[in-house]
């Protein structure tokens, strides 16, 4: 069954195209996400799927039916914002039960569903206090507590995680993971951080200038990325790109090499100045000058001593070559 | 704080500066009030003396509430002024928020338009505006009155207005609409309340014009029984002889509601509500 699906859905304001041609389907119980650089459209096309804003041509269907002119409401879906949007004079208890009050629910019910979700989410502290009063955290999860009210078929996160700190984003990450798991729902969640995507994702669809540039599974995308654009995008450190003639390839073409595949060694197939080294403990990062202007990082597992100026040479297995052609398309 | 504000002298000097400009602000009030107290010679003789024993009089209030009728007078423009402050509030407010927030042809044109008066000195339209309520039947009802004034704040209401509902933030409208609120909902729940220390800025600003208005009162309502106060109150001013006493005692009762409508949108003006409704 599908929860939802986009159809040729493009999106203009006046004459700027923002979303060109997207066609999409998001199975039931899928995590999805929208990942792309800012002004790629992802957060347009969560709008355009909440009906908060109309698409101008394609449809939308959602549960199999097509619901470009039912207001957001009637959706049956929840979203989550960047900014948490909570309503600043109602308390916790207020803002998860508005929805709800709103929809013609009986109190019983809305005090039962608030109780679970405020269990879920231990926020059973805090459903008496205002928003002003809470930490960022707490907000964001009290927004999160709203969707989860209104038992939506369908979530919408969009960049949920972008305002909180660090080690935040990290709890609340696991927390989105779990949540999941244990609700019987789909979610879309829109993200440029590309970690997010990797780690919380069934499918990933990759966004960029309003057009899908790949969709598939986190690895797939890691393992056979569409182009060069997507290559570059997943993965962290970057893909490396040799342009293919230095490794004897045909010329005009490209060779990505993922710098976790590529070790420093005294002979290889490229060499260079080493001009910066990252310890990160479990694993050392050495970027090397190879004369194409931007340096080829190797990623080192363990601890390794190189010094920044000495000469080394970069090895890897042909087999984890990728080429891209003139266009940036795999080949 | 940084150490230039700290410094004793700076903090006398800031509050000497602030008390001096206090002190000359107040003065002609404080000596309209001291004066409608005293007896027609003692203001003569000496207009800054408190009123004593000897010089106390109440002839003033007593000539007020004798000549015509005070209280209607003040009625008329309470119901004037707190009428067509409501309607450039609602108006204005509504306008500000169609215009910040629906994309619609034409917005940037109309924000203009609507702007536009700012510019334009209503009482040059007098005229126009006199054949228009004669034609209407409107003439010496305070209807008039409300829709000349609600005209006149319209067009900086809803400049004010619309610059402060461009800062609500999207998300919180569009969490509304998730949440199943109708635009209506949405602009008196979720809105107004965020923007009320710009409503209460309008209110200020339109409300003491309105009230100490002569010139439409005048004009559009003079009967006896829409007079306002400030027309009112223009009976103890005749061309050869002014009735001293009773002129300042009307103006001393005219401050008060004024006074008190201030002080109450004046405390919206400080509250600061809305901090963390978003980060």
């Amino acid at each position: 069954m599908t929860a939802l699906k986009l159809s040729k859905v493009c999106k203009s304001f006046g004459p700027v195209e923002v979303l060109k041609n997207i066609d999409l389907t998001v199975e039931e119980n899928e995590f999805v996400v929208f990942v792309g650089p800012s002004g790629c459209g992802k957060s347009t096309l969560l709008r355009v799927i909440a009906g908060l804003e109309d698409a101008t041509s394609g449809t939308v269907e959602i549960d199999g039916e097509q619901v470009n002119t039912v207001p957001p409401a009637k959706r049956g879906l929840a979203m989550v914002f960047q900014s948490y949007a909570l309503y600043p004079h109602l308390t916790v208890r207020g803002n998860m039960a508005l929805g709800l009050k709103q929809a013609g629910h009986p109190k019983d019910e809305i005090s039962r569903r608030i109780s679970e979700a405020s269990r879920m989410l231990s926020l059973d502290d805090y459903l008496e206090r205002r928003p002003a009063e809470l930490s960022g955290g707490q907000r964001q999860r009290v927004a999160i507590g709203r969707a989860i009210v209104r038992n939506p078929k369908l979530f919408l996160f969009d960049e949920p995680l972008s305002n909180l700190d660090a080690a935040l984003r990290l709890n609340t990450r696991v927390e989105i993971a779990n949540l999941h798991r244990q609700i019987d729902a789909s979610m879309i969640y829109v993200t440029h951080d590309q970690t997010e995507a990797m780690t919380l994702a069934d499918k990933i669809v990759v966004l960029r200038d309003g057009r899908v540039e790949q969709i598939g599974s986190p690895m797939d995308l890691y393992n056979n990325p569409a182009n060069r654009f997507v290559a570059e995008f997943i993965g962290s450190p970057a893909m490396n790109f040799v342009p293919a003639d230095m490794i004897g390839g045909p010329k005009g073409t490209y060779f990505g090499i993922r710098p976790e595949y590529a070790t420093h060694s005294e002979t290889g197939a490229l060499s260079g100045t080493v001009v910066h080294v990252e310890n990160l403990g479990a694993d050392t990062n050495i970027m090397v000058d190879i004369g194409t202007g931007k340096p080829f990082t190797i990623r080192a597992f363990g601890q390794h001593r190189v010094e920044p100026g000495a000469q080394t040479g970069i090895a890897f297995d042909q087999a984890n070559v990728l080429a891209f052609g003139e266009d940036g398309q795999r080949l | 704080m940084n150490k230039a504000r700290r410094n004793p002298f700076n903090i006398a000097a800031m509050h000497g500066a602030l008390i001096l400009y206090t002190l000359i602000a107040l003065f002609p009030v404080f000596v309209i009030v001291i004066n409608s107290f005293k007896s027609r010679k003692a203001i003569f003789r000496e207009p800054l003396a408190l009123p004593d024993a000897e010089t106390f009089s109440m002839i003033g209030y007593q000539t007020v509430m004798k000549q015509g009728d005070f209280f209607l007078y003040f009625q008329n423009s309470m119901i004037v002024t707190v009428v067509s402050l409501f309607f450039i509030l609602l108006f204005g407010a509504m306008a500000a928020f169609a215009l910040s927030e629906y994309r619609f042809r034409g917005n940037t044109l109309m924000g203009l338009y609507l702007a536009l008066g700012i510019m334009i000195p209503i009482r040059i339209g007098t005229v126009a505006i006199l054949e228009m309520m004669v034609a209407t039947g409107l003439v010496n009802t305070l209807m008039a009155l409300i829709l000349v004034y609600t005209a006149q704040g319209l067009p900086l209401a809803v400049f004010i207005l619309s610059e402060f509902m461009r800062q609500v933030s999207d998300d919180l409208k569009n969490a509304g609409r998730i949440d199943g609120l109708s635009e209506y909902t949405i602009f008196f729940r979720l809105v107004l309340p965020l923007v009320r220390p710009a409503m209460a800025t309008v209110a200020v600003f339109n409300m003491i014009p309105i009230w100490n208005d002569l010139w439409f009162p005048l004009i559009l309502a003079p009967a006896e029984e829409t007079k306002t106060l400030t027309l009112g109150s223009q009976v103890f001013i005749g061309q050869f002889v002014t009735d001293w006493n009773a002129v300042l005692s009307a103006l001393s009762m005219a401050i008060l509601p004024v006074m008190v409508l201030y002080v109450i949108f004046s405390r919206q003006l400080i509250r600061g509500i809305t901090s963390g409704a978003v980060k």
